[in-house]
C-alpha cells in the first residue's frame, strides 16, 4: 500500500473555502467543494472519490476535469498530483449509445471502406 | 450575419453548402447545410445550447470538436447531440436541451 | 476478426505520417479517426510553420496538412473516418464504432496517434456560454467560416494564445486584452511581439477573477496575482467582452495505452500522463507504438516527425524492413527531429530561466513582460543594422530552430549559419535589393525592410501584413510602434502581393525618418 492510501493518516479537518461552489466537473456539475468534503470522508483515489461523486462520468467521460480533480484531491491530502493513482481506464472511451454499444458488427461486413 | 467571416486574409471566402432554413426552437432560422449545427447557430448569435439538470445553468458551445459535450441539444428529438460535431440538414429541428429533454424545467 | 498489419489510432500529423512511412514498406495499414474530416489539428493552422527545409519551414499548417493527405493517399493508406476508437486490449484488439455499430479489428501493430486535449482553469463563471477553449476558437474561425466573438479576452501566452489572438485578429474580431498567470509570456516571442504590434495590451501575473453575465458571458474582471499565484487586491481590471478564450495547455490523451496495459508515468515535462516509450515510440507492450502529443506534447512539426520513425520501427518490427534499412531512415528522422528540439524553448530547457542567447546578449525582458521589444533593447540584436539605402531588419531576438529567411534571399544578406537556432545577422557585403521575400519568408512576421534614407526627412519601412481590408496605395494613416502604440503620421506608398509571398502582402509606409526604428505597424 502506498502512502497515499494510507486511511490512517491525518490529513485534518474539511475546512470551508470561499471558493467550495466552483463547478469542476462540468457534466455532473460536482463542486470543488463536493470533492474536497469528499477527500474528507475518506475517499483518498481518484476512483473512489469517481463513484462517490460521479466526477469524470458524465457524458464527456472526464476530458476536462480529470486533471482539476487530481489536482483538488492532490492538494487536499498534500501530496503531488503526480503521486495519484490516474482513474482505470475501460471501454467505452467515448460517450455511446448502448443500442450501438450492443450492436456487434456481423464478421466480413463493413470491413473495407 | 456579422458574425460570418465573410473574407479572411489567409483563407480567402469560406466555402459553404447551400443556405437552408431549420427551426431553433419554435423560431425558423437559416444557415449552410453540411455545417456544424453550432456553427449556424453562432453564426445567429445564438449562445444558450441548454441549461443543466441540476443547477439549470445555462451552457453552449465550449470545446468544439465534440469531446466536452457542453453544446448538447435535443435535435429532431433526440437529446443529448452534440451540435458542434452534428451536420446541418434542411428543416432540422434543433431545441434547447433542459436536463435532458427539451421541455422547459417547469413543464417537466 | 478482421486483420491489418498496422492499426493507426488518430489521423493527424503524426497518425497520418506514420501510416505513410509503413504503406510505403508495405505493410496493409489503417488508419481510424473519430472526426468528420482528417487532419486533426492541422487544418486550423493558418499561420507559416516554423523549422527549416525539412521540417516544411514557411508553409501554412493548413497547406501541410493537404500534402500530407495526398501523400498518404498516393501511398494507399487507408483513412476510416467517423470511427471511434473505444478500446484497446494488450492483444493488440482494438474495438471501434463505425455508423451504428461495434467493429473489432486485430492489428500486428498498432500505433496510437491520439493527440492532446486542452486543458483548463477554473474562474466564477467559467461554465457560460462565451468561455471557449482556444481550440474552439480556432474550430470557428479556420474551419466554420464564423468569428468566436466580436470582443475576445485571451488567457493564456504560450505559442497556442498567441497564434489564436493573432488568428482572432485577422478574421475580424477585437481581442482587449492577453493574459497570463506566468510573469512572462510563455510562446515564442515573435508570435507575441506580431500581437501587441496591433495595439493588443499584455497583462502577465495576471489572471481571470470571474466571468460576468447570466446567460453569456457579458463582461470579465481580471487581477494582478503575485508569486504564489494569489489575487492581489485592488489590481482589478474590467472588460468588456462577450468571449473569453482559454489556452492553458494541452494535456496527452493516452487512456487507451492505460487501457491496453501499457507502463504509464506522470511526466509534467511531457505534459502530463503518457506512455514509458523509447525515442521511437515502442511502449512497454512489444508491438503497440506512440507518436505525436499522446506520447508527449510538442508542435506538429515534430509530432510528423514522430510518427515517421513510429512507422518505420512499426514496420521493421513485423519484417517488412531489415534493420540496416530503419537504422538509415532513423538516422536521418533523428537528426531532423533534433533539430526542432534546439533553442530557447526546446523540450530540454523546459521550465527554465534563460536569460541570454546563445551569442550572449542578454533576452529582452520587455518581450517576455509585455510582448514586445522595448525601443532600447532592439539594436543589440545581430539582425538590427542602419546603413544607407534599404536593408533588411530582423526583430528576431530568441533562439529559436527557424532558417527561411536565410535562404529566401536572392542576394544572400542574412546569414543565420549551420546552427538552426542562432539569430539572423545581416551580411554587410552584400546587397539588398528591396525584393521582400525575407519579409514575406519569416513564419515570425519579424522581418522589416527599412531605407531610412528614402526621400528627404523620410524613411520607408516596409512590413508583413495579413489582414483586410488591404489598404491601398495613398492611404493615410497612423503608424503604430511595437507596443502598438501610435507613434507617427505614416502613408502607404506601396502595398505588394504576389504567390510567392503566400498570403503574407508587403506593405510599404512613409515615415519621418526619426521614427525609422520605432514604426512596426500600420493603421489606417
Amino acid at each position: 500500500m502506498n502512502q497515499v492510501n494510507d486511511r490512517s493518516r491525518d490529513i485534518g479537518p474539511y475546512v470551508a473555502a470561499p471558493d467550495d461552489d466552483m463547478i469542476i466537473c462540468r457534466c455532473e456539475e460536482i463542486t470543488k467543494g463536493e470533492i474536497r468534503r469528499a477527500v474528507h470522508d475518506g475517499m483518498f483515489t481518484l476512483t473512489e472519490i469517481r463513484r462517490y461523486l460521479r466526477t469524470g462520468m458524465g457524458l464527456c467521460q472526464g476530458q476536462t476535469c480529470s486533471k482539476l480533480v487530481k489536482g483538488i484531491v492532490a492538494r487536499e491530502l498534500g501530496v503531488s498530483p503526480a503521486e495519484l493513482e490516474p482513474v482505470t481506464s475501460r471501454v467505452p472511451m467515448r460517450p455511446l449509445e448502448m443500442r450501438i454499444f450492443a450492436k456487434e458488427a456481423k464478421e466480413g461486413e463493413q470491413d473495407e471502406k | 450575419m456579422e458574425t460570418r467571416i465573410e473574407n479572411h486574409p489567409i483563407l480567402g471566402v469560406p466555402e459553404k453548402g447551400k443556405l437552408v432554413k431549420f427551426f431553433y426552437n419554435d423560431q425558423e432560422i437559416e444557415g449552410y447545410e453540411g455545417e456544424p449545427i453550432a456553427a449556424a447557430l453562432k453564426a445567429a448569435g445564438l449562445m444558450v445550447h441548454r441549461y443543466t439538470k441540476k443547477e439549470h445553468k445555462p451552457r453552449g458551445i465550449f470545446c468544439a470538436i465534440g469531446r466536452c459535450t457542453d453544446c448538447v441539444m435535443v435535435v429532431d428529438g433526440k437529446p443529448n447531440i452534440r451540435t458542434c460535431v452534428t451536420p446541418l440538414k434542411e428543416g432540422m429541428k434543433v431545441q434547447t436541451q433542459y436536463g435532458v429533454s427539451e421541455k422547459p424545467f417547469e413543464k417537466q | 476478426m478482421k486483420r491489418y498489419d498496422l492499426i493507426i489510432v488518430g489521423a493527424g500529423p503524426s497518425g497520418l505520417s506514420a501510416a505513410i512511412e509503413a504503406a510505403k514498406r508495405g505493410l496493409k495499414v489503417v488508419v481510424f479517426d473519430e472526426n468528420e474530416k482528417p487532419g486533426g489539428q492541422l487544418f486550423k493552422q493558418i499561420h507559416k510553420f516554423f523549422g527549416s527545409k525539412e521540417h516544411k519551414a514557411k508553409i501554412r499548417g493548413f497547406v501541410i496538412g493537404q500534402q500530407l493527405l495526398e501523400e498518404a493517399d498516393k501511398a494507399g493508406v487507408s483513412v476510416v473516418l467517423n470511427a471511434t476508437v473505444i478500446g484497446l486490449y494488450q492483444d493488440k484488439e482494438v474495438v471501434v464504432k463505425i455508423e451504428e455499430e461495434v467493429h473489432h479489428y486485430k492489428g500486428d501493430a498498432i500505433i496510437i496517434a491520439t493527440g492532446a486535449s486542452e486543458n483548463m482553469v477554473t474562474f466564477e463563471g467559467w461554465t457560460l456560454p462565451g468561455v471557449i477553449g482556444a481550440g474552439a476558437a480556432q474550430t470557428m474561425m479556420n474551419l466554420d467560416g464564423v468569428k468566436p466573438g466580436k470582443k475576445v479576452l485571451m488567457l493564456g501566452s504560450g505559442n497556442v494564445g498567441l497564434v489564436v489572438s493573432f488568428q482572432l485578429l485577422q478574421c475580424g474580431c477585437e481581442v482587449v486584452a492577453l493574459v497570463d498567470a506566468a510573469p512572462k509570456v510563455g510562446g515564442y516571442g515573435v508570435h507575441a511581439a506580431k500581437v501587441a504590434r496591433t495595439g493588443v495590451p499584455f497583462y502577465l501575473s495576471h489572471t481571470i477573477v470571474k466571468a460576468e453575465g447570466t446567460e453569456c458571458v457579458t463582461s470579465v474582471t481580471i487581477a494582478e496575482v503575485d508569486s504564489k499565484f494569489q489575487f492581489i487586491p485592488g489590481t482589478e481590471k474590467h472588460f468588456d467582452v462577450d468571449t473569453i478564450c482559454v489556452a492553458v495547455g494541452l494535456s496527452p490523451m493516452s487512456q487507451l495505452l492505460k487501457m491496453a496495459g501499457c507502463k504509464m508515468e506522470n511526466n509534467p515535462k511531457r505534459g502530463g500522463q503518457v506512455p514509458i516509450c523509447d525515442e521511437y515510440g515502442a511502449t512497454s507492450i512489444p508491438g503497440i507504438f506512440v507518436a505525436g502529443d499522446v506520447s508527449g506534447i510538442e508542435e506538429a512539426s515534430s509530432a510528423m516527425i514522430e510518427g515517421r520513425m513510429a512507422g518505420v520501427t512499426a514496420a521493421e518490427y513485423l519484417g517488412y524492413m531489415e534493420e540496416t534499412e530503419l537504422t538509415e531512415n532513423l538516422t536521418e528522422l533523428d537528426k531532423a527531429l533534433d533539430g526542432l528540439r534546439q533553442g530557447m524553448f526546446a523540450p530540454k530547457n523546459r521550465g527554465q530561466n534563460i536569460t541570454e542567447t546563445e551569442e550572449g546578449i542578454p533576452v529582452s525582458q520587455n518581450l517576455l513582460k509585455h510582448g514586445f521589444v522595448a525601443d532600447d533593447e532592439i539594436e543589440r540584436f545581430p539582425g538590427v543594422t542602419h546603413k544607407a539605402g534599404i536593408h533588411p531588419v530582423m526583430e528576431c531576438t530568441q533562439n529559436i530552430p527557424c532558417n527561411p529567411c536565410q535562404d529566401a534571399c536572392p542576394k544572400h544578406c542574412i546569414k543565420i549559419g549551420e546552427k538552426i537556432t542562432s539569430l539572423p545577422a545581416v551580411d554587410e557585403s552584400a546587397t539588398c535589393i528591396g525584393c521582400g521575400m525575407c519579409v514575406a519568408s519569416c513564419s515570425g512576421q519579424a522581418i522589416f525592410l527599412v531605407d531610412e534614407t528614402y526621400e528627404a526627412g523620410f524613411a520607408s519601412i516596409t512590413l508583413p501584413y495579413e489582414f483586410l481590408p488591404l489598404p491601398v496605395k495613398g492611404t493615410k494613416g497612423k503608424a503604430l510602434g511595437r507596443n502598438g502604440a501610435a507613434v507617427c503620421e505614416a502613408e502607404v506608398i506601396d502595398v505588394r502581393t504576389a504567390p510567392a509571398f503566400d498570403k503574407t502582402n508587403l506593405l510599404t509606409i512613409k515615415v519621418p525618418t526619426a521614427y525609422a526604428t520605432a514604426a512596426r505597424f500600420f493603421k489606417a
